[in-house]
């Protein structure tokens, strides 16, 4: 019963790919202007200063980073842990983890507060530097994912699919606690010192790659008129509810760890409750959007069936996890560093955290573009990709999607005895 | 470019410091319009950096008085961070958030007694400096003498230093700079923090700018030196008096030393 899997190059007519196109080279080439204009003034013309040093460009890019490794999780379940009815899906969760990646280091990289300078940061290293580690860890995982999809696509990379697959998973997850790592390094900053933070970020991870995965996938179907069956569908979703849940509650876990651990009251009470604008983003976008929303949607009896609504459990996923980037890395920053335990600092000239104020961040229009700019990167290299080879399977209809396992088991169970 | 000039450490420059040090011997002469050596007496170092000295500074708060910021005006004009000039369309308030600071005081109060202190902070050149851990291309770096500063040519400007620094020491460069002293390299797009007037160490001078201009106000709240010489005044200091690294907990071994917090 089960079929040959075909894949097929997307075939949507020739106006309507150049017109998405269109648009991700505009946004691209408005990113472009931002980063000409950051460059050109300095990076006074943005939000960021010396307390905040890493503005929403940072949010975005680290964002599509851990999106990048996550995307690649429904590769890794189909090879590695042998769920054949995620086969199909392999070539494209590859696609999409390289992309995000390029998209999320250009952001980096223009960001810099001196680009053309990147030549140095690969000729000379400081080996010590987590920082410097994650650029073998993102050039690696590149080629590696590169490997991966030969492996998928070429007969004569068959043998290796599952070694390479086993290899991309772990280096998969090195990327991702590295990531989380280089704020995790950071034993100045109250916020981040947790060793939950990388096994965190690998299960935000999860769930944001999946939620990208799951649109781009539904995108692409919808607008070429292929099918994904209810099936497939269903242990998507599933899956992207698990993870979502999964992330809710490691940063649970995550707050109230440094709740617990005295020396982290101050921050996570802050946070939690008076940080105003980040408390606003942690409780209404991380938890409520990223989290709740979706959970509701995805099990809900009705809607948790509906394509539509699916899509949108994904967006949320996708606001909120933007929007716990923007709570860890600009919130820890804006938090005064605590300089002078038992003391209140009166006056300071240079912003410390008078009164125990957080330090001002607001982002301005040109890094919001920058942003979007790699996002936009990540879309169109996805968009090229899926246009001239052939990454998409032709159909995900039930009667073609390899036995699921699952179902099979489900089905025994549901016999009346 | 305009602001590229060639950084302390470099061969080629010191030769030329050689030159421009003898010729600077007779007194400030200037090279250019604008640009003012120092009047030194000592030639400039010809060996290279020793590591049989610790340069550091201590600093009783006892002493530091309110309301006196002669440390700061004495490290700008020196550093030539008075030649910063805000954007013009850039408000004010962000300006002080976005502008370089190498040393700034800092007033606080104790939440149980009340008791008021006055500081200055700076660059605490941490034995094992996190900003130099982390730093990826190597631009921060350790000097033998324990002066922690950043190469201004290495520096991608990537910020991830000011994310690892404990005391908030360092600042990035927002704005195009014009204008700027030969003696302290710096410009747009890189980070930047307190080097101990490590010009300064290069021409064998006494003291810091900070430490000289809080003398000469007759507050002598800042004393700089050499931790390793027994007999230096700071030694003697630090043995005299009780002082504290500020965040003792990183155990980061900080070259600069408080007295009455
Ligand atoms: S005080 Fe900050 S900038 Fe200075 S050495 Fe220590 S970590 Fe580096
Ligand atoms: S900003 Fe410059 S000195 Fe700081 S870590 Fe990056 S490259 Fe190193």
């Amino acid at each position: 019963m089960m079929k040959r899997i075909v894949y097929r190059e997307w075939r949507i007519p020739p106006a309507r790919f150049w017109g998405i196109l269109g648009i991700l080279a505009s946004v691209i080439g408005i990113g472009t202007l931002s980063f000409g204009y950051m460059e050109h003034q300095g990076h006074w013309v943005t939000g960021m200063n010396n307390a905040v040093v890493w503005g929403l460009p940072h949010v975005f890019a680290v964002f599509l980073v851990i999106a990048a490794s996550g995307a690649l999780n429904i590769a890794s379940i189909g090879t590695v842990f042998r769920k054949p009815i995620y086969k199909p899906l392999g070539r494209l969760s590859g696609l999409l983890a390289v992309a995000l990646l390029m998209g999320g280091l250009l952001i980096l990289v223009t960001d810099l507060g001196r680009p053309e300078r990147l030549i140095v940061a690969i000729t000379s290293y400081n080996f010590s530097s987590i920082f410097a580690w994650n650029i073998f860890l993102y050039t690696g995982f590149m080629a590696i994912v590169i490997a991966y999809l030969w492996t998928m696509a070429d007969r004569q990379g068959g043998p290796f699919n599952r070694p390479v697959g086993i290899l991309a998973l772990f280096w998969r997850l090195a990327l991702t606690t590295g990531t989380g790592s280089i704020f995790g390094f950071l034993v100045a900053r109250e916020a981040y010192s947790a060793a939950i933070l990388g096994p965190m970020f690998v299960i935000l991870s999860f769930a944001y790659g999946l939620a990208v995965f799951l649109l781009v996938l539904m995108f692409a179907f919808a607008e070429e008129g292929r099918v994904i069956g209810p099936k497939i569908l269903r242990r998507l979703k599933n899956l992207l509810a698990l993870f979502v849940a999964g992330a809710l509650y490691f940063m649970l876990i995550y707050h109230l760890t440094n709740l617990y651990a005295a020396k982290h009251d101050d921050f996570e009470s802050w946070l939690l409750l008076h940080g105003g604008i980040y408390t606003f983003a942690f409780w209404v976008g991380s938890i409520l959007i990223g989290g709740l929303l979706p959970l509701w949607i995805l099990y809900h009896p009705e809607k948790g069936k509906n394509c539509n609504w699916v899509a949108a459990a994904a967006a949320l996923v996708i606001v909120g996890g933007l929007s716990t980037m923007y709570v860890v890395i600009i919130g820890s920053q804006a938090y005064p560093m605590p300089l002078f335990p038992g003391q209140t600092i009166l006056e300071s000239g240079f912003g410390d955290g008078v009164g125990g104020r957080a330090a001002s961040y607001w982002p301005s229009i040109p890094e919001l573009l920058l942003g979007l700019g790699g996002v936009a990167v990540g879309l169109l290299i996805t968009a090229v990709g899926v246009r001239v080879l052939q990454f998409l399977p032709e159909s995900l209809a039930d009667d073609v999607v390899p036995v699921d396992e699952e179902t099979l088991g489900e089905a025994a169970f549901a016999k009346p005895a | 470019m305009k602001d590229e000039n060639r950084t302390n450490l470099e061969p080629v420059d010191r030769e030329r410091r050689t030159f421009i040090g003898a010729a600077a011997g007779v007194g400030a002469s200037m090279v250019a319009p604008g640009v003012i050596l120092h009047a030194v007496e000592a030639a400039p170092r010809a060996t290279s950096v020793s590591s049989d000295v610790r340069w550091g500074l201590a600093i009783d708060t006892a002493k530091c008085a309110e309301g006196c910021s002669a440390c700061i005006d004495a490290c700008d004009r020196e550093n030539g961070l008075d030649l910063q000039t805000k954007p013009k369309p850039l408000s004010e308030s962000k300006w002080d958030q976005q502008k370089a600071v190498w040393i700034r005081k800092v007033k606080l109060q104790d939440n149980q007694t009340g008791r008021i202190t006055n500081l200055p902070m700076m660059c605490q050149h941490c034995e094992d400096p996190p900003c130099v851990d982390v730093c990826p291309t190597g631009a921060s770096f350790k000097r033998a003498d324990g002066i922690v500063m950043v190469d201004r040519h290495l520096c991608i400007g990537c910020r991830y230093c000011m994310m690892a620094c404990p005391y908030k020491a360092r600042s990035f460069i927002h704005e195009a700079l014009e204008g700027q002293l030969t003696s302290v390299p710096r410009g747009k797009g890189c980070v930047e923090s307190c080097n101990l007037c490590v010009d300064r160490r290069d021409y064998g001078e006494e003291s810091t700018a900070c430490a000289d201009a809080c003398a000469a106000e007759g507050h002598n709240a800042i004393v700089f030196g050499d931790l390793k010489d027994p007999e230096s005044p700071i030694s003697q200091l630090l043995k005299a008096l009780p002082t504290r690294q500020i965040r003792e907990d990183l155990e980061l071994n900080t070259g600069v030393r408080y007295a009455g917090v």
